[in-house]
């Protein structure tokens, strides 16, 4: 559920460069209160350097950090309301999983039994129940991912930050606890900052992303926008595969010589002779390569204007022989007018 | 062996090469893992059990012989009476007296060793730390004596602390520590007081270095997870740091504790007529020739470090290893 009072994160002009690398670069964004907000981009974009700078391990060097309205730009992170699951979760060796998790409390002088009370009801909420006593050591590395997110959560801060947690999980173990984080972000209703640089688990997750690049951001919206209409070349070609037509080749097809994209999975590819629509944009040209990858069928179509086209269709009705048959046929692309996104 | 032939669809040639001698050198070692580790370890086993843990050992045997009072011969009979002459009362002393060093040395040495390992591992620049590196280790450089005896000119009553003091005007409060029984002397360069000033300066080298190399392995996501849970930088240093870095204080404190047990040149430059255990080790060593009575006395300290090992185990020093 999303509140639309006060942002929970604001960034106002944010800018911190580490000599001459400009890290974060003039970067201004809204958090809203309850949202699950991810920050996605390649290795060096900047968006790790925003999460510290809202978590308290880094100062802006320009601009002002707003926590739910309050400046808390210079104030260290034991006195922000924000907590941080980190990417290699960092556990305190030397304690016991119901030590970790308390760690919070403990500071806060909070009382044993009370203590111990929360710990097992966080326990529970992410799924771990009776596993206090071991040593962090005697885990597996989901286990630990979810210590480390219950140690955040039991301070029950207003924002919650993740840099990268589930980076170390093999995939069927990632794609269920992108489902279990998800769920536990509704059922508590924080808000959620997220760090990520697979493109797939931003829009698995988020209830909006921003994309980054070198510093900056190029675009912010839901899921859907990002990838339906992104706004630059770089976020069509980050998010999903781009298929990026412009100059010449973009005129033959759309009349305009403006840079065009439309994703692959838009694209009909028909035989030659297929009959055109007026709300279709068309273009001829022959298969270049076929990759079955089971669920679908990936094709690269040269096309006769110039330029290429990467095509996915699903194996609804085709078997692998079928498909890598086509390689070398001439074929013709439809798509609809109104689904490619003008980048300028 | 030694052939060459084509094979039969006429394509690469197969060529059977005869194997050098170093190739088959080569491959018999990588098949025999076990070879190799031997050949490694070999010489420095030898040398670690027969040259020193072989002399050691006979030194120690020595002390079940006995020490003929008449004929001061070596008696080579299996036999406890030197432990009964060990433990008498003006013996046990020197060993208390020795130990109670030991222990305040470490304690100093520890305290003074932390400000200065974290400095260096926390704060300093590449370039400061590599100076105080240089700075920590330089004085191993020069010989043991010539410190030794530097200090004792420092802390002699002509010396220059004495005036440095005289100039503060806190003589009087050294002339007060130095009347104190047990500590005190005749003056800095002749009393424990002064011993304990030495002491904890030649072995802080070997303070410094583990706890500086406990405290670079401490990842800095720990202290970064503290501080964003709510604690304060003392909580995280109680809390965090320190229980992980106390091997390192540990591995420290062996070498100041174990190193002070043994040593005879210290309580000999200034010291006074009592004995630490060193001294005696040499003493009866050399001018009475009661090398059992010697052996005896060196088992002590082995046995104190056995102990004090199992008690620093115990206490989970070694847990977050």
């Amino acid at each position: 559920m999303i509140n639309q009072s006060a942002p929970a994160v604001s960034f106002i002009n944010i800018s911190r460069h580490f000599g001459d690398v400009r890290a974060v670069d003039g970067v201004s964004l809204d958090i809203l209160d309850g949202e699950f907000f991810t920050l996605l981009g390649p290795s060096g974009s900047g968006k790790t350097t925003c999460l510290r700078l809202i978590a308290g391990f880094e100062r802006p060097d320009t601009g002002s950090i707003l926590l739910h309205g309050k400046n808390v730009s210079r104030l260290p992170p034991y006195e922000r309301e924000v907590n941080t699951v980190f990417q290699d979760y960092a556990l305190f060796p030397h304690m016991s999983v119901g030590e970790n998790i308390a760690y919070g409390l403990m500071i806060k002088k909070v009382p044993k039994a009370e203590r111990l009370k929360q710990v097992d009801e966080t326990l529970d909420l992410v799924r771990l129940p009776g596993l206090s006593q071991r040593k962090p050591a005697q885990l597996s590395g989901g286990q630990r991912q979810r210590v480390a997110l219950a140690r955040a959560l039991i301070n029950r801060p207003r924002v919650l930050l993740l840099d990268e947690p589930l980076g170390a999980l093999d995939l069927k173990l990632r794609q269920q606890m992108q489902i279990e984080l998800k769920a536990i972000q509704q059922r508590v209703g924080i808000t959620f900052v997220y760090v990520t640089h697979d493109q797939e688990e931003a829009l698995t997750m988020s209830d909006r992303l921003a994309v980054f690049n070198a510093g900056k951001i190029e675009q912010v919206g839901t899921p859907a926008e990002i990838y339906e209409r992104p706004m630059t070349p770089f976020v069509a070609g980050f998010v999903g595969i781009s298929n990026l037509i412009s100059g010449e080749p973009a005129r033959k097809i759309t009349g305009s010589p403006e840079s065009f994209s439309i994703r692959p999975e838009k694209v009909h590819i028909v035989p030659p002779d297929t009959q055109t629509s007026p709300e279709m944009f068309a273009a001829d040209g022959h298969v270049r390569d076929v990759i079955y990858l089971g669920l679908y069928t990936r094709y690269l179509v040269e096309l006769d204007g110039g330029g290429d086209l990467v095509v996915i269709e699903q194996n609804l009705k085709t078997t692998s022989m079928d498909v890598l048959s086509t390689r070398g046929q001439r074929v013709r692309l439809l798509w609809q007018c109104n689904q490619i996104s003008r980048l300028g | 062996m030694a052939t060459t032939s084509t094979s039969p669809s006429g394509g690469i040639p197969a060529q059977a090469v005869r194997p050098s001698l170093g190739n088959r050198l080569s491959t018999f070692l990588y098949t025999h893992p076990g070879v190799v580790l031997l050949l490694l370890l070999g010489p420095p086993l030898v040398w670690m059990v027969v040259v020193y843990l072989g002399s050691l050992l006979m030194l120690l045997l020595n002390s079940f012989y006995h020490l003929d009072g008449f004929t001061g011969l070596i008696v080579r009979q299996l036999t406890l009476q030197t432990y009964r002459d060990l433990l008498t009362r003006s013996n046990l002393d020197i060993v208390v007296r020795t130990a109670r060093m030991a222990l305040a040395v470490t304690l100093v040495d520890a305290v003074l060793a932390f400000p200065i390992s974290y400095y260096m591992s926390r704060f300093a620049s590449q370039r400061v730390k590599a100076f105080l590196y240089l700075a920590v280790v330089l004085p191993l450089w020069s010989s043991y004596l010539v410190r030794v005896y530097s200090w004792k000119l420092i802390l002699a009553k002509e010396g220059i602390l004495s005036w440095f003091l005289t100039q503060v005007h806190l003589d009087g409060l050294v002339n007060g520590l130095l009347k104190l029984p047990g500590i005190g002397g005749s003056s800095l360069s002749v009393s424990p007081i002064g011993m304990l000033i030495v002491f904890t300066y030649v072995w802080l080298p070997y303070m410094i270095l583990p706890i500086q190399a406990a405290l670079e392995r401490l990842p800095k996501a720990f202290l970064e997870a503290s501080s964003d849970l709510g604690a304060r930088p003392f909580h995280t240093f109680w809390y965090v740091t320190l229980p992980l870095v106390f091997p390192g204080v540990v591995a420290g404190s062996i070498f100041t504790f174990s190193l002070t047990l043994g040593d005879f040149i210290i309580p000999t430059a200034l010291g006074n007529s009592s004995y630490f255990i060193g001294q005696v080790v040499l003493a009866h060593q050399g001018t009475s020739g009661n090398i059992p009575l010697a052996a005896a006395f060196t088992m002590i300290p082995i046995v104190i470090m056995i102990l004090y090992l199992l008690g620093a185990k115990k206490l989970g020093a070694f847990d977050a290893l």
